[in-house]
């Protein structure tokens, strides 16, 4: 789908990339890191041409991507950027829809794509499409800045750190959603990011950059059991450090992995202001607990607005879906329960039910890096 | 005689300054936005001029409006045409300074993204980057505008009409009631332009954009 052929750029003396040659599948999610000055981002901007390499090619889909008019070529390529660049003087429809406006489609088709792609982050066309980006919240603005560049259909889309600047709980949020799009849409995406969990959480296959290079491309997998080289390994502990407190190699229970930041809301909760809190913490289920703290179960912004009447109680929606562990519960236990269930998270609880926390797919990825080089350093 | 007794006997007179006023500065206004606004843009996208260019507008600013009148009447003559002459080129700077950095302080992310989801460069300049910098090109026509009416009153000076001639005649005169019917209807009309364009740059601004500037 997109290969390169021993690309390489300079700035005067400055080597920013050296020689590199990779293929990538179609389909293929794939992340580029690495530290700070490694190349990724050139590597990112080489595909849509918006920085030209010195020597070397690049095809997709076996054309030679120079031979091509480099605005053409752009509108075929999806683009996300980690500043948003959604632009202030258009509403969420003109954004999303800007794309399909310069290929020229008719109107209603463009109003179409708008809705269909508004339902696939849930958010609804009427209460958002006449918005500016200044009146959402930063995860709503990344959503329309995804959505912005999968308006033309391209089957390539490029990502330049898209969630680096949103909160994590936005950012978990966010990555979960992009992995479902990319399955169901069957998007190549190329993702670059300097967050191991975020890679190890997302790609197909990790490339991993240093000085120009590229020191190891391999799946999260293969990475994580097989470093190629020092730098990766320390990369990985470094970022993994970073994220917690360092448990060693003693015996891991659930609780070492929750996080505990969860938001809760009491059965008594009216359905509209359960939706006003989903949507200022960007989140779509929150965790519902009885009068005396105890956990009941969960509700989701879809049950609140497929059955949820205005001005109710929630109790009515709560459903007891997600799966629970215990806190003292082992970690591989946890795990299991987690990559069988349907959700994308599961509810931690103290002895006495009340909600300890929670462990989400990122945080399971942590804590397995954590698990192989927790005692590296 | 009082103000009042002289307005109304002189209704006719104050009335046709009045509007030959506005005629100069509406006219100096509009060659200044021709001009500058262009040139502008030009700038953003030749910065290694833009210094030159922005120095001698200033120059010009700096050199007194008589001076100015004075080589226009020399190398025109009298009337209309040299005092709209001289008027433009004062317009020009305020509009120009405002294009060019409205349009240089345009946030990077957006031309990069829209240069990156496929916009050329015209489209970029048109949809993008002149919308978000629409308010402080408008401000700059607001300052040209203002102060284009208060110097237009020198344009008396070289038989160019307009309320100047009311000041003029009254300060050679030695009569208030002159000065005062050519200085009160200059400083409202002073005041009702720079409402109406606050009021336009209110109305231009993107939705989206209005509260916080970016």
């Amino acid at each position: 789908m997109i290969k390169f052929e021993n690309i390489s750029k300079s700035y005067g003396q400055t080597a920013i990339l050296k020689n590199i040659s990779f293929e990538i599948k179609q389909g293929e999610f794939v992340v580029l890191i690495g530290p700070s000055g490694c190349g990724k981002t050139t590597t990112l901007k080489t595909i849509n041409r918006l920085i030209e390499p010195n020597d070397g090619k690049i095809f997709i889909n076996g054309k030679d991507i120079t031979k091509e008019n480099p605005v053409e070529l752009r509108r075929t390529i999806g683009y996300v950027i980690q500043q948003i660049g959604l632009f202030p003087n258009m509403t969420v429809e003109q954004n999303i829809s800007v794309v399909p406006r310069l290929l020229k489609y008719p109107k209603q088709k463009c109003k179409e794509i708008v809705q269909d792609l508004l339902k696939l982050v849930d958010m609804p066309y009427e209460e958002n499409a006449h918005k500016y980006p200044s009146e959402l919240s930063g995860g709503q603005q990344q959503r329309i800045g995804v959505l912005r560049a999968l308006a033309a259909s391209p089957p390539i889309i490029l990502m330049d750190e898209p969630f680096g600047a949103l909160d994590p709980l936005t950012r978990d949020t966010l990555q979960e959603e992009i992995k479902q799009i990319q399955k169901k849409l069957k998007k190549t995406i190329v993702f670059v990011t300097h967050d191991m969990d975020e890679a190890l959480s997302l790609a197909d296959t990790i490339i991993f950059m240093d000085k120009g290079k590229i020191i190891q491309m391999a799946s999260p997998e293969e990475m994580l059991q097989n470093p190629g080289a020092p730098i990766i390994k320390s990369f990985l502990s470094k970022q993994i450090d970073n994220g917690s407190n360092g448990n060693g190699s003693q015996k891991l229970f659930a609780e070492d992995f929750m996080r505990t930041k969860v938001l809760k809301v009491p059965k008594t909760s009216r359905t509209l202001e359960c939706i006003k809190l989903m949507s200022s913490r960007d989140v779509n289920s929150l965790v519902v607990i009885n009068e005396d703290d105890t956990y009941l179960g969960t509700v989701t912004i879809e049950k609140i607005k497929e059955q949820g009447q205005p001005g109710k109680e929630i109790a009515d929606l709560v459903t007891a879906e997600v799966i629970t562990v215990g806190r003292k519960e082992a970690a591989q236990v946890a795990f299991d329960k987690l990559l069988s269930s349907e959700s994308s998270y599961v509810i931690v609880l103290n002895d006495n039910q009340t909600v300890a926390g929670l462990i989400t797919r990122t945080s399971m990825a942590k804590a397995l890096g954590e698990a192989l080089w927790g005692e590296v350093q | 005689m009082s103000l009042i007794e002289f307005s109304l006997s002189s209704y006719n007179e104050v009335l046709k300054n009045l509007i030959r006023h506005v005629e100069l500065v509406g006219i100096s206004i509009l060659l200044g936005i021709l001009i500058s606004i262009p040139l502008g843009i030009f700038l953003t996208r030749h910065k290694r001029m833009a210094g030159l260019v922005l120095a001698l507008a200033g120059t010009i600013q700096t050199i007194p409006g008589l001076v100015m009148l004075g080589f226009a009447l020399i190398l025109i003559g009298i009337g209309m045409l040299p005092a709209i002459a001289v008027l433009t080129l004062y317009a020009i700077l305020p509009i120009l300074r405002n294009t060019y950095t409205g349009i240089t302080e345009v946030d990077k992310s957006y031309t990069e993204a829209s240069r990156g989801i496929g916009m050329t460069n015209m489209q970029t300049l048109f949809k993008v980057e002149i919308p978000i910098a629409l308010p402080t090109i408008i401000t700059g026509i607001r300052l040209s505008t203002v102060y284009i009416v208060s110097w237009a009153t020198l344009a008396g000076l070289i038989g160019a009409g307009g309320l100047g001639d009311l000041i003029w005649t009254g300060l050679s005169t030695y009569n208030t009631n002159y000065i005062l019917a050519g200085a009160i209807p200059s400083a409202i009309l002073a005041l009702i332009l720079n409402g109406l364009i606050g009021l336009l740059e209110k109305i231009l601004t993107p939705r989206g954009l209005r509260g916080s500037r970016v």
